[in-house]
């Protein structure tokens, strides 16, 4: 006996996906968002400010962050975490867990982008008497995320398929609405391909928001 | 009750740990290979060939890794294929290891100036006698950095082998983490020896990063 392919059950299970699927998306907005602010704070400790005890401290975290699977920080957030008291509610844990991690990549990929920053732009601001605070915000920021922005946009769409990791403490997006029709259906190839399918579909979306949004707000040209 | 002690929890991860290393190793000779057979399609003449590799390079860097072990555990055995969770795992991360790899070295290979393939097609020179005399030689040289790095993510990559069943470093720690109840303690201490394999690995690419750059300037 062969088995035989059947997608058509799916269709009763399409709000239980939609559901998933907004939670996917809530997930890698929100903590993306806040995952780039950790990393412009990041970047600026690290190539900026000028406190090596501060830079040293982002550095630990950078290098604890990136050498170490999302999985288990995960993990440890959610199962770890509630023995030093801090209880987090799976969304909340998987929010948290994102943050950091997007955070310390992030810090990276714009630190490049300031250090891409030609002396000479912050030696003239400093020459019309702007503090190390606004010359970072007016005239080294926005030319450095200028130049990474293609690279945090696919670290961006990379953290949104780490973010399938999430249905392990049963935060309900997209992978975890797969593996619950799973379980009812047991029509597990068909619900895994079709979720692999709307991940491929909101990574599209997700590159083509971020180039829009990109030209929206980083690549404008100040008046 | 069985009490954990600190040593038998350490004990036992260690021992774990070697499966995430023989899962790793696996995958990336593995996806390496086929990773430099996907390279050569990429790169060569006929479009069909190219396009292939293509498709296969955005599949794979184009949905999550987790859904990739999912098909290849649910998948294979609709072909009548006997899947273990360490087959699976293997194919799995194969695959994207491969797709990974052959976007890097692809950007390797075309840092060549592209009047060396010219030059080389006027020695009479085929496509595999280029890539193996004249282009690999060279991008070799920038592609070591980057191939290292790769590695801490094919390592942490494993971990997510624990969701279909893989018996690793996660797995262990979540198992361990049931019996022990002293989940704090376990993944921290995952986290320390999934820290100790990939530091060494992500500060050796970024020193010959740095080399590369340093040897370059001159």
């Amino acid at each position: 006996m062969t088995y035989q392919l059947d997608f058509g059950g799916l269709l009763q299970y399409t709000d239980v996906l939609a559901k998933g699927v907004r939670l996917t998306v809530t997930l890698i907005t929100v903590g993306g968002a806040s995952g780039v602010a950790v990393g412009v704070f990041g970047a600026w400790a690290r190539g900026f400010s000028r406190m090596p005890w501060l830079a040293a401290l982002v550095g630990v975290y950078v290098e604890l962050i990136r050498n170490t699977p999302f999985l288990v920080q995960l993990l440890f957030i959610f199962f770890g975490l509630p023995s030093t008291g801090i209880h987090l509610s799976s969304l909340n844990a998987a929010l948290l867990a994102i943050v950091l991690n997007l955070g310390a990549y992030a810090t990276e990929i714009i630190r490049a982008g300031i250090e891409a920053v030609p002396r000479s732009q912050i030696e003239a601001a400093a020459s019309l008497g702007m503090s190390r605070f606004q010359i970072f915000v007016h005239v080294v920021l926005q030319p450095a995320l200028q130049k990474i922005w293609p690279a945090l946009t696919s670290q961006l769409v990379i953290m949104m398929f780490g973010s399938a990791v999430c249905s392990q403490i049963a935060a309900e997006e997209l992978t975890f609405a797969a593996s619950f029709i799973q379980s009812r259906s047991f029509r597990a190839f068909e619900v895994y391909f079709v979720a692999t399918g709307i991940y491929l579909a909101l990574a599209l979306l997700l590159r083509q928001g971020l180039r829009l949004l990109g030209r929206a707000v980083i690549f404008r040209r100040a008046s | 009750m069985i009490q954990f002690s600190l040593w038998d929890i350490v004990r036992n991860l260690a021992l774990a740990a070697r499966w995430t290393i023989a899962l790793s190793l696996a995958a990336f000779v593995l996806g390496s290979t086929l990773g430099l057979a996907i390279l050569f399609a990429r790169t060569s003449r006929p479009l069909w060939l190219r396009r292939a590799a293509s498709a296969h390079i955005e599949l794979f860097q184009g949905t999550p890794l987790l859904m990739q072990l999912f098909l290849s555990f649910f998948g294979l055995s609709l072909f009548g294929i006997e899947t273990s969770a360490w087959s699976a795992a293997v194919v799995a991360l194969t695959l994207w290891t491969s797709a990974f790899l052959a976007e890097i070295w692809r950007g390797c290979v075309e840092g060549i100036p592209k009047e060396q393939w010219d030059a080389s097609a006027s020695l009479a020179m085929s496509y595999l006698q280029q890539m193996r005399h004249v282009m690999l030689p060279q991008a070799l040289r920038i592609a070591i950095p980057p191939t290292v790095g790769f590695a801490v993510q094919v390592i942490k990559g494993t971990a997510l082998a624990s969701i279909i069943g893989f018996v690793e470093l996660s797995k262990a720690s979540t198992m361990i983490t049931n019996a022990s109840f002293n989940p704090f303690t376990v993944y921290g201490m995952a986290a320390l020896i999934y820290f100790a394999l990939c530091l060494p690995l992500s500060t050796f690419s970024r020193y010959l990063e740095r080399r590369l750059r340093v040897t370059h300037r001159h």
